[in-house]
């Protein structure tokens, strides 16, 4: 919130050359993102473009942009999806952890490692999924398939190698538990003392308290989380390529070999040895991942405003 | 609050600047190149930059430290981008040199040459591609082509199918089910390994010739590495794969004729010697169409071709005579033997290097 | 932390019932959440150790048999309010300790794996002529240093006045799109932002130009929503009260802003700064095709392909020599390279922190 100055009186006083050029300044910063934003908006239309108009005999797999978008779309948001589903509840206990059930030293330390985790680079994620958790998936993947077949999500035939879309999910829901609890943890460290105490002294176990004063107050930054938490999950583009054994179209199959790729993956991986219009049809499906993550962005947004703002600003 | 700020904030800079303070000086091992460089220096100074296939990575560095330990002054630079976005950059100028598992197509061969005249192209790096696995209990495997065709396009599931089992009298096969790996991002490799599916077992290879694996429902890895790596963790897995990657892996003899054969640089090579050049490309271009379905005893068919690019002429003389030593540093003895033992690579035989010399020596700088 | 006051112990009056209903009701002893734990976890391990049961599905039973047990139990002695309480506190626990596991497996992994190549040759040699075995690194943490710090250098300045913008001067249209937008610029894919440097720097220098700029310019589009976001935070906490005294004072805004409202907000600032820089410097995708990659020392950001740590470890790990094992030693002691520096970082935000914390909060 903007300083509540005075604002009619704030006016009679002469700008000082100073005042002009800071708030120039500032103004120009914050137009410069507008432009870069257009910029990447403009280049991405501009070079999916060529794609989009071109006959669907030469887009690759031969039938138009569509049904080549259709599996990687599908890739991207059931990965994210059910990675966001396994992370965000584990993301709010470790929040709700860190700041009510874990003694206040350990707290700090637990708050320093979860921050160090969120920046670990992808590439690391994806090197330990695919040599570390892939092969100790094998077997509960067997059991699954052999025990709950009848679920569309374990039928099989289960992967020889681990490299299915359960493990990428997982790998996902790891990279972006430390981004949600992030945020989580800093929304209930803000939640007001007086309201927890409060419903302390009325008597509330500590789950009663945290159910009534610290949730309520964090739900929309819970949301909020998520959203940000979905975005980088959406996004994300080595740990997939390098984890998920993609070959498929669209299952929901997650313990075969057969999966849809994603869109960032697939990218990162056909890119290097695209050329000509199979660049443009890679580029459009990038146009495709930023819509949505405009779409989940302004979702998120739309959560977030409805908080009202607390803030030292009055 | 009054005492705050200044010298705190610029305490920021000075660690920036301390940060830069140690840009300054180099790797220990590039601090004595211009004094500690033999003696008998060809004179030679510059960069030059090549783009192109990730399968000649390893190959590249060979050359590079052999070609750098030669000219201590010159600075070879190869970014392993791919083949299609190496061509792209060569053809469009972006880079001096180029490497490419296929040979430039029309279009790109026309853009090519306005850009330098004569397009020099040279088969560079000779790959065997082996088809590993690994099965418990079995080390030694005879697959004729029609049957690698069937298990990769997942017509045999079974390790103990008939059509396996009659190549391999003697051999124990389990019950096990094939998992067949491939590669999942576009690669020379993929190309080369289904070009050989198609030409030798067309019947029961209905898909097409491409970079991009066309069978659904396979396992798919990323990269040489990833294949490796996906083979090694499963079991009953099969794939393909640079041989000189394999590691402990198992690989199968491949039927050519009436007979199998284990991969070996020498039977790798010698496809090249059997197979067709493309003509009416130009003169300084030698590209081959491998010849696939040999029945020559001893070839191995299974091979990666991957190509060296450059202009026959340059705008710059320094950049001329730069890549003109460089490729004749790859395609000598020495250079062949140094990516044969860095990458595994199959040297190209002399008879090829006759062949190829005279196009590299026509790089030049005049026109 | 507000602790629950523990109730003095009773007075035998107070268990008889009034009009039916108990005054208290019992507890469970001192230390039985984590005695049992301790229990449940010895047997776990017992189970691990001797009945050849995987690692997870022991820690995953064990909390399962954990929970179960403390929720009955103080069913049967506490009743249901508290019988839910310690049903959350061990779940969220048991959820906690679940999720540590596979954040300590990569820790472990990478040191494990890292360590093989973690001796001075990887600090002090770069690729420059090294087939096979030794080689290191040098070019590249170079690289990463240089370019991320130019990204630091054009995203903290623009991440900066943008936030100040937001928060001192924005009003209406502007400001609610700027605000919009930033969060969506928090959600471009890397690759994305790589092929907008990359379309951006070949438009201007032709095809096929490969610089450190560009990485650092990719870089930068992923890094300033960061910067904005928690600049912004950090400046909204800035109590109105210090900007009225100043302004009362007849000191001019920007005075105002670069004098009371950034000292005050700067360790919030630096640390969300930080973290930004953390968040970036590990980037792989928008770095291999902006920056490229070289075995040789580059350390003009101007002037041709420079190396990073995670485009070096990639390369490595996707095209290893023959034999791999020296090259995947690299990868990992390069990413290993990187994790510390990011700790390192991280460290010095909390240092930053602590110096320039305002004396005004207790």
């Amino acid at each position: 919130m903007p300083p509540s100055t005075d604002r009619p009186r704030a006016q009679k006083v002469p700008l000082r050359p100073g005042d002009r050029i800071f708030s120039g300044a500032s103004t120009g910063a914050g137009v410069l993102i507008l432009v870069v934003l257009a910029g990447v908006a403009a280049f991405l239309i501009v070079e999916a473009w060529p794609s989009l108009t071109a006959p669907a005999e030469d887009i690759p797999g031969g039938e138009g942009v569509a049904v080549y978008v259709w599996p990687l779309l599908f890739g991207t948001l059931i990965s994210a999806i059910f990675a966001l589903l396994i992370a965000s509840p584990l993301a709010v206990a470790i929040a709700l952890f860190v700041t009510y059930y874990s003694p206040r030293r350990i707290a700090q330390v637990l708050g320093y490692l979860i921050d160090l985790l969120a920046a670990v680079p992808s590439i690391i994620y994806g090197l330990w999924g695919f040599t570390v958790l892939a092969p100790l998936t094998v077997e509960p993947a067997n059991w699954l398939s052999e025990n709950l077949g009848f679920i569309p999500l374990f039928a099989g035939p289960p992967s020889a190698t681990g490299r299915t879309m359960l493990v990428a999910i997982i790998v996902l829901a790891v990279m972006i538990l430390p981004i949600i609890t992030a945020v989580v943890r800093e929304a209930f460290r803000q939640t007001p003392r007086l309201h927890e105490e409060a419903s302390l002294a009325l008597g509330a176990t500590r789950w009663e308290m945290i159910r009534m004063a610290a949730l309520p107050f964090g739900r929309s930054s819970i949301v909020g989380a998520s959203m940000l938490g979905l975005g980088r999950a959406l996004g994300e583009t080595m740990a997939v390529a390098i984890v998920l054994s993609v070959s498929g179209g669209v299952t929901f199959n997650l313990i075969s070999s057969a999966n849809p790729s994603t869109i960032a993956a697939n990218i990162a991986l056909q890119f290097p040895e695209s050329s000509g219009i199979a660049v443009n049809t890679l580029i459009a499906s990038g146009l495709v991942l930023f819509a949505i993550t405009l779409a989940v962005n302004m979702a998120a947004r739309a959560v977030i405003n409805r908080r009202k703002e607390f803030s030292g600003a009055n | 609050m009054k005492r705050t700020t200044l010298g705190r904030v610029l305490a920021l800079p000075a660690a920036a600047a301390l940060t830069f303070g140690l840009v300054a000086c180099g790797s220990a091992n590039e601090q004595g190149d211009n004094t500690g460089g033999s003696g008998e220096g060809s004179g030679l100074s510059g960069t030059i930059s090549g783009a192109g296939a990730s399968s000649q990575e390893a190959a590249q560095q060979a050359w590079q430290a052999g070609f750098i330990g030669q000219n201590p002054d010159v600075t070879v630079n190869y970014d392993p981008i791919g083949s299609g976005g190496g061509r792209e950059q060569f053809v469009s100028g972006g880079s001096d040199f180029g490497g490419t598992d296929a040979y430039l197509d029309d279009e790109e061969l026309a853009k090519a040459k306005e850009r330098c005249g004569e397009l020099v192209e040279i088969p560079t790096y000779v790959s065997p591609i082996a088809v590993i696995f690994k099965l418990d209990g079995v080390d030694q495997l005879n697959l004729k082509p029609a049957t690698i065709a069937k298990i990769f396009n997942q017509q045999i599931t079974k390790w103990n199918d008939p059509a396996i089992a009659a190549d391999n009298p003697g051999v124990q096969l389990p019950d096990t089910a094939i998992t067949p790996v491939n590669r999942s991002d576009e690669s020379g490799t993929t190309e080369n390994f289904v070009e050989y599916l198609k030409a030798t077992a067309a019947a029961d290879w209905p898909h097409e010739v491409s970079g991009d694996w066309p069978v659904q429902g396979g396992e798919a890895a990323q990269g040489t590495s990833g294949v490796v790596q996906a083979v090694s963790n499963g079991n009953g897995t099969i794939g393909y794969a640079d041989a000189s990657q394999a590691g402990e892996l198992s690989t199968a003899k491949v039927g050519v004729g009436d007979q199998f054969v284990e991969y070996s640089p020498e039977a790798a090579a010698a496809v090249l010697d059997v197979s067709k050049r493309h003509e009416g490309r130009g003169q300084y271009s030698y590209a081959y169409d491998l010849a696939r379905d040999t029945t020559e005893a001893g070839t191995y068919p299974i091979v990666l071709v991957s190509y060296g690019i450059a202009c026959a002429n340059y705008d710059n003389a320094e950049k001329a005579e730069l890549v003109k030593s460089y490729f004749n540093y790859i395609i000598s003895a020495e250079g062949q033997k140094a990516s044969a033992d860095a990458a595994g690579s199959a040297p190209i035989s002399d008879q090829l290097r006759q062949q190829i010399k005279p196009a590299v020596d026509a790089i030049s700088a005049a026109g | 932390m507000p602790t629950p006051t523990t109730s003095k112990s009773p007075e035998s009056d107070l268990y008889t019932p009034l009009s039916g209903v108990p005054l208290t009701a019992g507890q469970l002893p001192r230390g039985a959440a984590p005695l049992t734990l301790l229990v449940v976890a010895l047997a776990a391990v017992g189970f691990w150790q001797f009945a050849d049961w995987s690692v997870a599905a022991c820690a995953v039973l064990g909390a399962l048999v954990y929970t179960l047990l403390i929720y009955t139990w103080s069913r049967i002695v506490e009743g249901s309010r508290k019988a839910t309480d310690r049903f959350v506190t061990a779940v969220v626990t048991c959820a906690f300790l679940l999720a540590l596991l596979p954040l300590v497996s990569v820790v472990v992994t990478v040191l494990s794996n890292g360590l093989a190549r973690f001796d001075t040759e990887f600090f002090s040699y770069s690729m420059r002529g090294i087939v096979g075995e030794g080689g290191g690194a040098y070019h590249a943490i170079m690289g990463t240093l240089i370019i991320t710090a130019l990204a630091t250098l054009i995203s903290v300045p623009v991440g900066l006045l943008t936030a100040i913008y937001l928060v001192e001067y924005g009003r209406g249209k502007l400001a609610k799109a700027i605000t919009f937008f930033v969060d969506v610029m928090t959600g471009i894919p890397s690759i994305v932002a790589g092929l907008f440097a990359y379309a951006l720097f070949a438009l201007i220098f032709g095809p096929g130009v490969r610089m450190g700029i560009m990485g650092a310019v990719a870089l930068s589009v992923l890094m300033i929503p960061v910067v904005v976001r928690s600049t912004e935070e950090m400046l909204k906490l800035v109590p109105n009260e210090l900007r009225e005294a100043s302004y009362a004072l007849a000191v001019p805004k920007w005075r105002t802003i670069t004098k009371v409202v950034l000292p005050t907000a700067l360790a919030g600032i630096a640390t969300g700064v930080t973290l930004a820089i953390a968040r970036v410097i590990g980037e792989t995708a928008p770095l291999l095709i902006t920056v490229g990659i070289t075995s040789s020392d580059n350390f003009n950001p101007f002037d041709g392909r420079m190396a990073t740590l995670s485009v070096f470890s990639y390369y490595e790990y996707v095209n290893p020599g023959v034999p791999p094992q020296f090259s995947l030693d690299r990868a990992w002691a390069a990413a290993l390279t990187l994790i510390i520096i990011v700790m390192v970082l991280n460290l010095i935000a909390r240092l930053i922190s602590r110096l320039f914390a305002p004396k005004t909060r207790g």
